[in-house]
């Protein structure tokens, strides 16, 4: 059995569903930045398979840096908030940030 | 002229501003200002009076002006002086009587409390006075008759703490109205007809034929209704014996001198408006009021009320002159009747301030005590009762000739005359007994007697004045050239044919004016020597005559019982009129009144209890459902992120199921 486009797809999408799980479950906002960066890699392993397997010449694969990049700023920019958020609360569990609370 | 004539109009009042407003602060409580105002008021009128004699021309008009005052439409209303030779007179009896009266007052009124105020009330008078003699319109002469008579009603209520006085004030008043209601309606006609109230074009309206017939008479005699209240006509001078409560330089001034007389001189200068039957009923007015006031003050021992029913009793006279045709008599006999009578008040005033009453049983003999005011006295009441060569002498006189000669071209209206003459006896009668009863004979109250002075300066100096001008030589024969009767052929044929008053015509007038001056001479004298003969020597008791004629005397006394009869009939049917109106007013208009508003109330709380419950609650239900909503729905804002994201999350996979289907 060869390697098809559909075997990316599903890691992918384990990939995906374990990234979400740890940014719905964690408590721990930099186990959550974590989960982030699985559900990016997610979408990256798709942007490449369906790169590699459709006729949609390099696309998908320069999409793929792109998100790389991106990922890198964001998460320097959610450290940062991170950051903040302990300066303020002393602590970095997200269930405490909810002054936002209705 | 005109300048002058305004200033003398203008004088008084600014006067009267300036001392209601201010004259308390004044030094002298301002009496200087009324008084200077009225002195210089008459040395204006004396200068137009001196132009008016210097023209010597009969019924000269020296000079008018007319101005628009309401433009209405087709309703023009202009209002102006006319100023000719009567107007001239008037404006020298009226200024002169009331220049000396205010220097009189000086002394009069000394120390009363409202002292500023009387003055105010004096100034406000001439002025109305002097309006009315002034203006060359019949709306203009209602306009200042009407002031004249607040004025009046003012200054008899002077000393408003007395009951007496106020009532004198209310009586007064309410007697004017109902003779001004006729004015007013005799005035309305002339214009709804002629649709002007200027005396020229009324005048004129009547030359063309325009107005004529009945409406004409109806018209004069509704007018002359006004002269009735103001002159204190019968039947109604009631008032003006009562109006005695007010100062007596008031009752000099106004009820014997100048507002009393408007009525004759409205009369005057309306002259060729009356018709012969209008002038008729004056006449006959006129004699009824001058015998009754007469017969009257015989009896009375006021010293104030038998002047006042001698006032009454002249203005008779001067009524009686006019309707008999002598215009020239009537209005000659007011001038000098202004003058002695209001020097008889004067000096009845100048004995009242020196003895404190006015009942002359308290009096006598008070000759040798006040000599100037004895003196002067009896010039005026010579003059009154018609002894030559006074002024009262020749304008009575000249009164009876003309009575005398309607009667003769008229036999049906001797009784006139024949009344009058009669009139005339009395007259000369009582007013001996007030000099007889007051200065002569032993003092009746001894501590009155001992405690009397003559009277200061101010007041003794106007008693002078006047008396001069009771002085009759100096009047007559030049006033019958200034004042001549208005051509009434010129006025229309339907009222010249039938004015042939006689005294006019050279034979008769000639006679009558003989035959009247002897009768009147004799008659006056018996008058006087009866006068003494009761009074003086004594040789007959008045009390004894008057317990024989007990029912005439109290008859007498109580003055024909008019009060007593209006009170009975006029005043209760009036009286019970007003009660049915008042019950009618509270139980019936109060009641629709108050049930309207009750009516409405309800009506407003009712849709005051709709606005609450229906809008307000459907306004708030709104309100607290969105509320409720709010706060059910806010649990789900925790602000926890990871619970948004679950959210999100059941909502992508829920947006999955609902695709499938």
């Amino acid at each position: 059995m060869s390697v098809g486009l559909n075997h990316y797809l599903f890691l992918a999408a384990v990939l995906f569903v374990l990234g979400l799980y740890a940014v719905i479950t964690k408590k721990n906002a930099v186990t959550v930045l974590m989960g982030i960066e699985l559900i990016l890699n997610a979408a990256n392993i798709n942007f490449v398979a369906f790169s590699r397997y459709t006729d949609t010449d390099m696309d998908g694969q320069v999409f793929a840096i792109f998100v790389i990049v991106t990922a890198a700023a964001a998460a320097a920019v959610a450290l940062a908030i991170v950051l903040n958020l302990y300066e303020r609360l002393k602590s970095i569990n997200l269930d405490e940030a909810d002054s936002l609370s209705g | 002229m005109i300048t002058s004539a305004i200033l003398i109009l203008l004088l008084p009042l600014v006067a009267f501003i300036i001392q209601i407003f201010v004259g308390k602060r004044l030094p002298r409580k301002g009496d200087w200002v009324s008084t200077g105002a009225m002195f210089a008021a008459l040395a204006l009128s004396v200068g137009i009076f001196i132009d008016a004699v210097a023209q010597y021309e009969p019924n000269n008009v020296l000079a008018t002006a007319t101005w628009d005052w309401i433009n209405f439409g087709p309703v023009h209303v202009t209002f102006g002086f006319l100023i000719d030779n009567l107007t001239a007179f008037m404006l020298v009896v009226v200024t002169l009587v009331s220049s000396l009266v205010h220097l009189y007052s000086i002394g009069y009124m000394h120390g009363d409390p409202r002292y500023n105020r009387y003055f105010a009330y004096l100034s406000l008078f001439s002025f109305s006075m002097l309006g009315l003699v002034l203006v060359d319109n019949l709306f203009g002469i209602y306009i200042f008759w009407e002031l004249v008579g607040l004025s009046s009603y003012l200054l008899i209520g002077f000393w408003f703490e007395k009951d007496s006085a106020a009532n004198a004030s209310k009586k007064a008043f309410i007697t004017n109205r109902v003779g001004d209601v006729g004015m007013f309606a005799g005035i309305m006609i002339l214009f709804s007809i002629t649709g002007t109230f200027s005396f020229n074009e009324v005048f004129a309206a009547v030359a063309d034929g325009h107005v004529g017939g009945t409406l004409l008479t109806v018209a004069g005699i509704l007018l002359f209704f006004g002269a009735i209240g103001k002159s204190a006509q019968f039947p109604l001078h009631v008032w003006l014996p009562d109006a005695m409560e007010g100062p007596t330089p008031v009752s000099a001034l106004i009820h014997a001198a100048t507002m009393v007389a408007a009525g004759v001189y409205m009369v005057g200068r309306t002259f060729v408006l009356y018709t012969p039957d209008a002038l008729l009923f004056i006449a006959y007015i006129g004699t009824i009021t001058a015998f009754i006031a007469a017969t009257i003050a015989i009896v009375q021992m006021d010293i104030k009320r038998v002047l006042a029913y001698s006032t009454i009793s002249q203005l008779g006279y001067m009524m009686v002159g006019l309707g008999t045709g002598g215009y020239t008599a009537g209005l000659f006999h007011l001038t000098t009747h202004a003058f002695f009578k209001a020097l008889l008040f004067l000096g009845s005033g100048s004995v009242i301030h020196a003895v404190h009453t006015q009942e002359m049983d308290e009096m006598g003999g008070l000759r040798k005590k006040m000599p100037i005011t004895f003196w002067t006295f009896l010039i005026a009441t010579l003059s009154i009762s018609g002894v030559f060569p006074l002024s009262g002498f020749w304008s009575k006189d000249a009164i009876l000739a003309s009575a005398l000669g309607f009667g003769m071209t008229h036999p049906a209206h001797m009784p006139i005359f024949v009344v009058l003459l009669l009139s005339a006896g009395v007259t000369a009668f009582y007013m001996f007994r007030i000099v007889f009863l007051t200065f002569t004979g032993e003092p009746r109250d001894k501590k009155k007697y001992d405690h009397a002075h003559e009277s200061p300066l101010t007041m003794t100096i106007p008693l002078v004045v006047l008396a001069v001008l009771s002085v009759g030589t100096i009047w007559w024969g030049w006033v019958e050239h200034m004042l001549v009767k208005p051509e009434l052929a010129s006025y229309g044929s339907h009222v010249a044919s039938a004015v042939e008053h006689a005294a006019e015509e050279h034979g008769v007038a000639h006679s009558a004016h003989t035959i009247a001056m002897f009768s009147s001479v004799v008659v006056a004298t018996l008058g006087i020597l009866l006068s003494a003969v009761v009074y003086f020597w004594r040789k007959i008791s008045a009390d004894a005559w008057a317990e024989k004629l007990k029912p005439i005397h109290t008859f007498l006394w109580n003055k024909y019982y008019f009060d007593e009869l209006y009170a009975a009939t006029i005043i209760r049917v009036t009286l019970f009129k007003s009660r049915l109106f008042a019950a009618f007013d509270l139980k019936i208009i109060d009641g629709i009144v108050n049930g309207t508003g009750r009516l409405t109330a309800a009506f407003s709380r009712l849709q005051g209890s709709i606005d609450l419950r229906g809008v307000d609650g459907a306004v708030n239900f709104v309100a607290r459902f969105v509320g409720y909503l709010g706060s059910q729905l806010r649990g789900l804002q925790t602000g926890n992120i990871q619970a948004y994201i679950m959210m999100a999350l059941f909502a992508v996979v829920l947006l999955f199921v609902f695709q499938q289907f």
